[in-house]
């Protein structure tokens, strides 16, 4: 089945239901989005703990509450999607493969969103030794068996990494009535949210240890127990420090990778820092029509700062659809950042005269206190915030000005940078 | 009583089965894992050697070289992935020219073609990311790669579609001879009668061979530790990467696999247990250090897994092939480590030869050397998927999307005969979990269609058998 559409969005998570709302609030009306679940909102739909919409709606939701109010308003604008539909390959032709029971679709799109998220790091991507058997789960595996299915995956755990992810774990898996022993971070801090690690583990009395990993999984056909140790500060073992706990589970919550396959069959440049897409000011990638907004592009902590973005990709593709030179090329300024910043999302700013306030997303690479977060155009100093603490773990956001965002067009250098005020 | 029983279902249990079905033999395999190819079958290097390293006059050489030119028939009747895609021996020094000149020598001898010495550079403008600290190298063009384990699950299935029957969880404990048979006891208290026993039984092939015979041999396992990278690191190197060998093995190599991953390993060390194959800190270190070597710009970030496999070792350092001297109808296929795999075609036709003479057995008219493969919707046309999804819709629907696997083969891996009953099982037979995920996405839907196909509740689907069930039972209501 060969069929044409203008706006094809890769994923029905929040980025791409936010996406297709706002493309469409834009005028856009032909609009499909393909998603591989039998369900709409994405990752949403296994957290069911609250604490989302904050930014959004200014009341707690929880992650199927949230999903909800934006499937709503698809539903209420009556945009297309397929459900059980899984994308496999994007060309840089905007042709789009997909499958589902009803055969192979191949969609010739003007534009298209990529907004698949990202997925977990496994236990490989660690090297971590040992056994081999059951009871080591990615911490969103754990949860989707837990909150989705019903299932229990143990009852004495181990959790390694304090992401969000596995912070909820925590206080999920002892609802449920297992026994958290620690959560055990290789990092002198944690990458998830203060609220989570207060909410999560100080309020069970979880035990969270800094500057510690796990050396060995042990146990044959389960785990039995886990060989943990501290580390020094180039984070190799201190073997001197070992120590087992005994435990039948051990979770992994230690990092998300965007998903970025599909861009890859496009051709589309990828950023080294960030796993997701090199976009400019527009959330354009390289390829001529191609967005990314979401995980997929750079990994969020908010889902409320996810929504925002997509919205964003939404508006500027519809943008695209209708400009009349779809094929015009900008000259475009990469942002340079000084290595405590770690990236700027968009990393690329056009050289032409849009005047729309930009939103500059960012993360730092290590804990930095008493600093000014600025941003520079030529040396000149034209965004400077007090910062008491930065951490890598919350994205830091940079709201400029219209009259700013014209200065970052003309520069001949652009600079993201943190300024020490000791 | 059935004519020839078999204990071990790896590469050579397997290969010698499909073997015999070509005979009129009635034949049986005990296998004391959940699944065929669950011992050092599945956790090995996967290289068709093609015969350069062994020494001439070995039974090792012998078979090696006889095996690896029955790969490419193989492979198509059986359909399993199989690639020629060369390999090189590098030397990082002056020093090692005379163990290449040595081990040209033994190509010769061997009788292995498309064996050459050739400089660093010329490795180089293959192989461009091989380290500028390699001077010469011995390139062996007719070096190849396989899958093993679905070599040996192919090899299974085409035997059981044969006649040959399959039972697991049949851990042999005694065997008895009588007067003109064997009696072979299990662990569960079953026991079977055959005019024939084949110990196959891979490290625990010394265990098995000294209940019966006063010839006693001792299996070392020795371990061997595996990384292996995300297919987007390819570019790596499409040839086997060897190092030059030392005793205790080939060293540790850098190699594509069939399906595009990049495997580095294995790491060498004696261990007790038979069974334990666990990774260690240093183990992985070591394998990934001495790689380095080899390819220095070798992507740390690219690793989606470790494992270790363990090679059945003998301080006869050959393999055992034959009936033994002091029991009549007793067959030992023993100490059966590298070139083991490269070998196993050939073993296993020698091995059935002998048998069917002591038996003598005939023909079995019915015989059908042709197993096709569960169809991959990853390796299909835009035509073949539409074809494919219309016979069964469930062709459309992926449940592995690292590896693009769908419904339908899931379903179909656990269908056939001797089928997958746990993820590891799915995971060897379709590649669905064996992705840069590692199942961390389909694990649940996996174990749905498991325990639907198995008719069991999903709080018993494992891992890998009984005692690796996934989760401990339901949440609390």
């Amino acid at each position: 089945m060969e069929k044409k559409v203008r706006l094809l969005i890769v994923g029905g998570g929040p980025a791409g239901l936010a996406a297709a709302v706002e493309a469409y609030d834009k005028g856009e009306r032909d609009i499909l989005i393909l998603e591989r679940e039998n369900k709409l909102g994405g990752i949403l739909n296994q957290c069911i703990h609250n604490g989302f919409g904050l930014h959004t709606f200014n009341e707690e939701l929880t992650g199927p509450e949230y999903a909800q109010r934006f499937i709503d308003e698809v539903e209420k604008r009556k945009i297309a999607y397929l459900l059980n539909t899984t994308v496999i390959e994007v060309s840089d032709k905007k042709c789009v493969k997909a499958l589902n029971e009803g055969g192979l679709l191949e969609i010739q799109a003007e534009a298209i969103i990529l907004s698949c998220g990202c997925r977990e790091r496994p236990r490989g991507a660690i090297n971590i030794a040992g056994s081999r058997g059951a009871g080591v789960f990615s911490a969103g595996t754990a949860q989707k068996l837990v909150n989705i299915d019903g299932l229990m995956p143990g009852k004495e755990v181990v959790i390694l990494g304090s992401g969000d992810i596995g912070l909820i774990m925590a206080r999920r898996m002892t609802f449920e009535g297992a026994k958290v022993k620690a959560v055990v971070e290789l990092m002198p801090y944690s990458s998830g949210l203060n609220r989570n690690i207060v909410q999560c583990l100080n309020d069970f009395n979880i035990p969270l240890l800094f500057s510690h990993t796990v050396v060995e999984i042990k146990g044959d056909n389960r785990v039995e127990s886990v060989i943990i140790a501290e580390v020094d500060e180039r984070l190799n073992p201190k073997m001197e420090t070992a120590q087992e706990i005994k435990c039948d589970t051990l979770l992994l919550s230690v990092g998300l990778l965007p998903e970025n396959e599909l861009a890859r069959g496009a051709n589309v440049d990828i950023s080294r820092i960030t796993r997701g897409a090199v976009v400019d000011d527009r959330l354009m990638t390289n390829i001529d029509g191609i967005f990314e907004c979401g995980n997929v592009l750079h990994v969020h902590d908010l889902v409320d700062f996810v929504s925002l973005e997509a919205r964003e990709a939404g508006a500027k593709a519809v943008e695209y659809i209708n400009s009349k030179d779809k094929n015009k090329k900008y000259e475009s300024i990469a942002i340079e950042t000084d290595g405590k910043v770690r990236y700027v999302v968009p990393e690329l700013i056009l050289k032409n005269d849009d005047s729309n306030p930009l939103t500059l997303k960012l993360r730092v690479s290590n804990v930095f206190k008493k600093v000014r977060l600025e941003v520079s155009v030529d040396n000149e100093v034209i965004y400077s915030r007090v910062k008491q603490v930065v951490a890598p773990g919350e994205m830091q956001t940079i709201d400029l000005k219209s009259e700013d965002v014209l200065k970052l067009r003309k520069a001949n250098s652009i600079k993201v940078y943190l300024r020490s005020m000791e | 009583m059935v004519d020839v029983l078999i204990i071990g279902s790896g590469i050579i249990g397997s290969s010698l089965a499909r073997e015999l079905s070509k005979t009129s033999a009635s034949v049986l395999v005990l296998e004391k894992g959940n699944d065929v190819s669950v011992g050092t079958t599945k956790a090995n290097s996967g290289i068709v050697h093609a015969g350069f390293d062994a020494k001439p006059g070995t039974r090792k050489a012998f078979f090696n070289v006889r095996g690896a030119k029955m790969y490419p028939v193989l492979a198509k009747e059986l359909d399993f992935p199989f690639k020629k895609n060369g390999a090189f021996v590098l030397s990082f020094s002056k020093d090692g020219h005379d163990t290449l000149v040595d081990l040209l020598d033994r190509a010769e001898k061997n009788g292995v073609s498309g064996c050459e010495i050739i400089s660093g550079d010329e490795i180089r403008k293959l192989e461009p990311n091989v380290s500028k600290e390699v001077v010469e190298g011995l390139y062996a063009k007719e070096s190849g790669i396989v899958s093993p384990y679905e070599m040996c699950i192919a090899m299974a299935e085409n035997a059981a579609s044969n006649g040959v029957k399959f039972e697991f969880l049949k851990k042999v404990t005694n065997i008895e001879k009588q007067s003109n048979h064997f009696k072979v006891i299990c662990e569960d208290c079953s026991s079977y009668e055959a005019k024939v026993v084949v110990n196959a039984a891979g490290c625990h092939a010394d265990e098995i061979n000294n209940m019966v015979s006063s010839r006693k041999y001792e299996i070392v396992a020795r371990k061997g530790e595996y990384v292996l990278l995300d297919k987007e690191f390819s570019w790596v190197s499409s040839r086997t990467l060897f190092q030059l060998p030392t005793k205790m093995g080939k060293g540790i190599l850098v190699s594509p696999t069939c399906h595009g991953n990049i495997i580095v390993g294995p790491t060498a060390l004696d261990v007790d247990d038979k069974d334990l194959t666990w990774t260690t800190p240093s183990g992985l270190k070591e394998a990934w250090d001495k790689a380095l070597l080899t390819v220095p710009n070798l992507p740390r970030g690219g690793i989606i897994t470790q494992f270790s496999g363990l090679r059945a070792h003998t301080k006869e350092d050959d393999f055992v092939v034959g009936f033994a001297e002091d029991v009549k109808g007793f067959y030992n296929l023993l100490g059966i480590e590298s070139p083991g795999l490269a070998s196993s075609p050939a073993i296993a036709e020698f091995a059935a030869n002998e048998i069917k003479e002591y038996l003598n057995l005939g023909v079995n008219p019915k015989f059908n050397p042709i197993r096709k493969g569960i169809k991959h919707i990853s390796h299909m046309s835009s035509e073949e998927l539409n074809e494919a999804i219309k016979e069964n819709r469930q062709f459309g629907h992926v449940i592995c999307r690292c590896e693009v696997v769908s419904e339908a083969e899931i379903r179909e891996a656990i269908r056939r005969v001797p089928g997958a009953k746990d993820l590891d099982g799915v995971k060897r037979r379709v590649r669905a979990g064996m992705g840069r995920c590692q199942m961390g996405f389909c694990t649940p839907k996996i174990m749905e269609i498991l325990a639907e196909e198995l008719g069991e509740s999903i709080e018993d689907v494992s891992k890998r058998g009984k005692g690796s069930e996934i989760t401990i039972g339901r949440i609390k209501e």
